[in-house]
Order: structure tokens, then sequence, then C-alpha cells
């Protein structure tokens, strides 16, 4: 099969996220000196506003498993390709000379069995670094149910690894994804935060100690497959992030596939969904938010027409509003419309004078959405509106068309 | 008034800031033109200053070599590369209002210049990182190795800011950029720039490229189309050095013919 065809086949990975997996590697040439990555550029956007940063393929979509979510389940009919090592490495050295991608994305379906199929990838990663020098970011995914020698070796090579969860319970997993159990999966994830707080440990003594995947790990979870809402999905990821110290979670939408199973919803979920999941997440990693604060026991799906931050200070009213020249840094980033970068900025310029609603304006804050929750040095107007039993529609989003990634860094992310 | 002529470089204009500011010439007095510009450009343009009128009346100290913050003279040299004219008065005007005494004043975002300063500092930062995005090299085989080339053509004068990032990227082979300001060289150990090139200097396209715009395509997704989210991250001014741009009209053409989800 021509190079060209192979490589449509199984570019077909990429394809079902939203991601922006932008990551880079720091190496030095020879790939001794190494430190935990740093941001990745993205090269180029597709008209779907997806940006690509990596060669993002399968080495196979041939796969023994039958999960009903994937495209390429065995069940499946759908032309089947694989690359040889040297074919990917090929690929991933001249489009990385030509500054199309920062590194390689290596997924595969699962041929003959788990540690083959890994033993494979490894090789791809090996040949890379050791024969070739190759100093950009490769990022290798961990077949369920790999042995841990084999994690070892692609951690060597990979500047981070990822073992995906799929879906939140292991009765999911049994009615969707059989073969694959969250203790085998977790099992990969903990030698492998085992393993990469080891190696950070001895290269702080030695140098010379050996790398193992600087870049941490990450994990993808898949939105909409089940009825599973969202402060389940929150829960889940908040899980994960604590035991195995993980980078990210990604929150891939289900896409419907050609003859799917009848237990499969026939419709994707609003790619809104997707996008009020990132912004949940952001909230938990940068805002100082638990889990458990952003959707309720009654309400347990994220607000699809606001964000989490807008929907939560509209349910704790009492906490505002919150004076921008008093509060603390927590109390600033709990306010709506107030993003991390222009709390420093605000707990910059307060040193120095007092902040009016002008000098908000200034700071590209919208004092639409802000204003009813703040006060400021001067007389702010709105700040009157924040006991009105209309405030939501006062300042939530005006177009009833809901745009889709209308923010845009913190909802291009995902990773299959 | 004075006229002051310089190279439009940070250099060169810091060594004439400086000698003014020890002379003691209020902004408003003085007239940029850099030696490649036919009109001299005028302060005052841009948003009034909040600073108070000239302090020369109190500068009794003798003559010394002023400092800045640091902060200050990063943010200057980043926005030097603008092409903007006005910017080197801007810089002259918050260079004299630090030195006058509002020494914190890097930190007040919100003042008027700051802003300015900031945008400035900001477009010359975006125009790096996008400059680092989507440069795309060209192989010219020769008998002894190959020579990688790129056109490329910055909304500003940022080749000698992204350079040292191509020779971390690929220090192992020998590359040129051409850009219609000026031509940056790396020959293994040496980074080396001469003027600027013309677009018909760059070499044509090889048959890498057609893997590259195989995987472009492949990778689209038609069922999320979002072109408002693609030109804003990629504008199109950057499509005509891109080759996979020239796909994007056939993918967004298909997408008009797919049938509804869930069909």
């Amino acid at each position: 099969m021509d190079l060209d065809v192979k490589l449509s086949i199984l570019a077909d990975a990429a394809k079902y996220d939203a991601s922006c997996a932008a990551s880079g590697s720091k190496r030095s040439g020879d790939g001794r000196q190494v430190t935990g990555g740093g941001a990745g550029v993205c090269h180029s956007y597709t008209p779907d506003g997806r940006c690509i940063t990596l060669l993002k393929v399968l080495l196979t979509n041939h796969c023994i498993f039958d999960c009903k979510y994937c495209v390429n389940r065995v069940g499946n009919d759908t032309p089947r390709a694989r690359f040889t090592a040297a074919e990917v490495v090929g690929l991933t050295l001249d489009f990385h000379r030509r500054n199309y991608i920062d590194g390689l994305f290596l997924s595969s379906g699962v041929i003959q069995n788990a540690d083959y199929t890994m033993e494979q990838m490894a090789e791809v990663a090996r040949s890379l670094r050791e024969d070739h020098r190759f100093n950009g970011y490769i990022h290798l995914k961990a077949v369920p149910g790999v042995s841990d020698e084999l994690l070892e070796k692609a951690g060597r090579y990979a500047d981070r690894l990822s073992a995906n969860i799929e879906l939140p319970t292991q009765e999911d997993l049994d009615a969707l994804a059989p073969g694959k159990t969250h203790a085998g999966i977790e099992s990969s994830m903990a030698t492998i935060a085992a393993r990469v707080a080891e190696s950070k440990t001895e290269r702080a003594k030695s140098k010379a100690a050996p790398p193992f995947a600087p870049g941490g790990q990450s994990t993808q979870l898949i939105v909409g497959a089940t009825p599973a809402s969202d402060r389940l999905l929150l829960a889940t990821a908040t899980g994960l992030y604590q035991k195995h110290q993980l980078r990210r979670v990604y929150y891939s939408a289900f896409s419907p596939i050609p003859h799917g199973d009848v237990r499969l919803p026939g419709q994707a979920p609003p790619l809104l969904r997707e996008h009020r999941l990132y912004q949940a997440d952001w909230l938990m990693r940068f805002y100082g938010f638990e889990a458990g604060e952003l959707t309720t026991l009654d309400q347990p799906a994220l607000d699809l027409e606001c964000d989490p931050k807008l929907a939560w200070a509209l349910r704790h009213r009492a906490e505002f509003p919150v004076d921008v020249n008093r509060a603390s840094r927590g109390q600033l980033l709990r306010v709506p419309g107030l993003g991390v970068r222009n709390v420093l900025r605000i707990l910059a310029i307060r040193r120095y004078r007092s902040l009016r609603l002008e000098d908000l304006r200034v700071l590209r804050v919208s004092l639409r959405k802000v204003g009813p929750f703040v006060i400021t040095a001067d007389h702010n107007p709105a700040v009157k509106a924040i006991d009105r039993l209309d405030l939501r529609g006062r300042v939530a989003p005006l177009h009833s068309q809901l745009e889709l990634f209308a923010a845009s860094r913190s909802a291009l992310v995902g990773e299959v | 008034m004075i006229l002051v002529r310089f190279e439009p470089t940070f250099t060169a204009w810091r060594a004439e800031a400086r000698r003014l500011l020890q002379q003691k010439m209020e902004p408003g007095q003085v007239l940029w033109q850099p030696n490649d510009a036919s009109q001299p450009m005028l302060d005052g343009l841009g948003a009034a200053s909040e600073a108070p009128p000239a302090r020369i009346a109190n500068r009794t100290e003798p003559t010394k070599p002023s400092t800045v913050p640091r902060v200050f003279l990063d943010a200057a040299w980043m926005a030097s590369h603008h092409r903007d004219p006005q910017r080197w008065a801007l810089l002259y005007r918050v260079l004299w209002r630090i030195d006058a005494g509002e020494r914190c004043l890097m930190n007040i975002g919100v003042d008027p210049d700051i802003h300015l300063l900031e945008d400035l500092r900001k477009q010359v930062g975006r125009e790096c990182h996008k400059m680092k995005a989507f440069v795309r090299f060209r192989e010219v085989k020769t008998e002894a190795a190959s020579h990688w080339v790129a056109w490329y053509q910055p909304e500003h004068d940022v080749v000698e800011m992204t350079a040292p990032a191509f020779i971390q990227r690929m220090d192992e082979v020998c590359w040129s950029i051409l850009t219609p300001d000026r031509c940056a060289h790396w020959e293994l150990k040496r980074l080396t720039f001469s003027p600027g090139a013309k677009v018909t200097d760059a070499p044509d396209a090889d048959a890498v490229e057609e893997l590259w715009r195989t995987y472009y395509r492949g990778t689209f997704n038609p069922a999320r189309v979002n072109e408002r989210c693609m030109t804003r991250n990629m504008p199109r001014r950057y499509w005509k050095n891109l080759p996979e741009a020239q796909d994007i009209a056939g993918l967004l053409g298909e997408t008009t013919n797919k049938p509804a989800k869930g069909d």
C-alpha cells in the first residue's frame, strides 16, 4: 500500500478530538539535557478550528478489541492499514525538518496482544532518539494491559505517556469496551506516576540518570457515550489528578460511527458540553474551585448557556460584590469575567493606585459581565443589579445561537 | 525643537535617547527621524499622557547615567521591532516619565502610554510566535548536503529575534530564511544575515509537501467546521506561504454537502 494512502487512513486517529496538545520538548541535540517539556507551537489550523502541532497517527488500525464507540473496532468494516516503524520515523523526521510539526503522537490499535503492540511503538521512539538524534516531542499511548517492562522502555524515549480511562465507571467499560478494566488502566497510571516521580528525584541528584517521561502523563474521558453526568466526570477527573499526578485530562466528545452499537446514542453530545467541561477543568486547576462546587446534586449537568464560573456566581450571590481594590486573590479569581492574567494585573496595579471601572475596561474586561459583581474606586451603577431576579439574563452571553468554542485557548484541547 | 537622525535600531535609539535625556530635552521638543524615513515623526500623537509638566526646574543633580528598570528595556527592545513609525517617540516619552520619577510606571497597565507600549510589545511577540509556527522549509539538494530554505513575510521585522529558536530546533543542517526585510543563514556554526530577498529566490515545492497536505486533509473533521476559529489563529495573510492552505477551500466545500448529524 502506498505511503500516501496509509497516511490518509491512519491520520484518522486525529479526526475525533478537538484538542490542542501543543507541548514541546526541551532536549539538547544529544538528548542528554532533558527537562519536563515546554510549550509547543501550533503550526497549522484546519477548517474545523483545531490546530496541528504533532503528527498524530495510529501505527495500525487493525485491532483485536471491540470497543463499541470506536470506528476501528474489530467488528467494523473499515479500510485497514499498518505502518512500518521506519515509515513513521521517516514521516516524523521529514515533517519536523520542514517545521510542520513539533513532534509525534503515536497511538495504535492492538494487534496480537498489548505487549507486542507496545513493543512496536516503543521501537519507533527508540529509533527516533537513538538512530536519528531526534530532539522533538514524542507522546506514546500506553496500550491497555501492557507490562511494566514495556512501560519502562516507552518512558525512556517519550516525553509524555498516556493511558486512557475512556469511561468513568467499570459498568460503562463492561458494556462498551469489554476487555478493558479500570483496575488495569489505573495500574498502568500508577506505575507511570511512580516512575516519573522517581526519575525526577534521581535526575535532581545526577544528570546521568536516565529520564522517564519528563512531561508526565495524561488521560482521556469520552463524553456523551454513556449517561454519565458532568458531576460524575468531574469527580472522576479530580480523583485521577490526585491519585496519579496527571498533567491533563482530555474530554473528547463521542462521535457517532457508522453501524454503531444500539447501546450508543445516535447523536453526539452538543459540542458546547465538551467546551464547558474544559472550562470546569480549568476552574479546578487554576481558579481554586473544587469539583463539587461546579455542579449540584439537583443539576449534575454543567449549564450550557453560560460558563461554569458565572453559573456558580449566580448561585452564590451572597459572596458578591467583591471590592477589586481590597479583595484577596482567591476572591478575585471567582469574579465572572476576570481571568487569571487580569487578576494578576489587578493585584500588581493596585499597589500603586486604586482601580476604577474605566481601568477594568482598559484591561479588556467585559463590563457587562463583571459589572454587577464588583466594587471599584469610583461609582459603579451596575452593582445594584446583583440582587435582581433577572440578573442571569443581563450577564449571560447575548447570542441565542450558541457559539462553539467561543473562548479560544481554554477550549482547544483534547486527545485520543 | 530638535531633529534627531538615527538608524532605526534599538541600539541607535538608545544612544540618542540617553544623550537627549542628559540634555533634558522634553519629549514634545524632539522630532525623531530614522534614516530610512522621508517624514520626521513628531511626538504628541497617541493618548494624552498623565505626567505633570516638565520637571526641568527640579533637576539639580549632576549629570549621571540614568538607570531604568529592566522591564522597560525589555519591553522597549521588543516594541522597537514594530513597524509603527510612532514607536520611537513613544519609547522616549515613557523613558522621560520613568526618569522624571515615575519609577513604577511599568507596573501600571492601565496608564495610556504603558497600554500603547504593551500593545506594540504584544503584537511583536505574537508575530514572533506566528513566525515560529508558519515558516515552511523546502529542501534544496546539492551534491554535498541538503540546504533547507524558507520564504516568509513577517508583519514586523522579527527575523533576528526568532533565528535562535530555529537554531535550537535544527542546528545540524544548513538553513536559510528569506524575508523581504532581511535573510537569516545558518551554516552549522555561524548565524549570518543578508539583505532582503524576493519570493522568486525561494525554491519550489517537493514531494513531502504532498504527504503533508494528505495529512492536513486527513485530520479535518467536517462535522466540526469552524472557519472563524481557524482564521482567527491563522489569518489569511499567511496563507500564501503555507502549502496546506491550498486545500482549505476544497475542505470547506465538502462540508456544505455533508448530511446532517444523526442521519
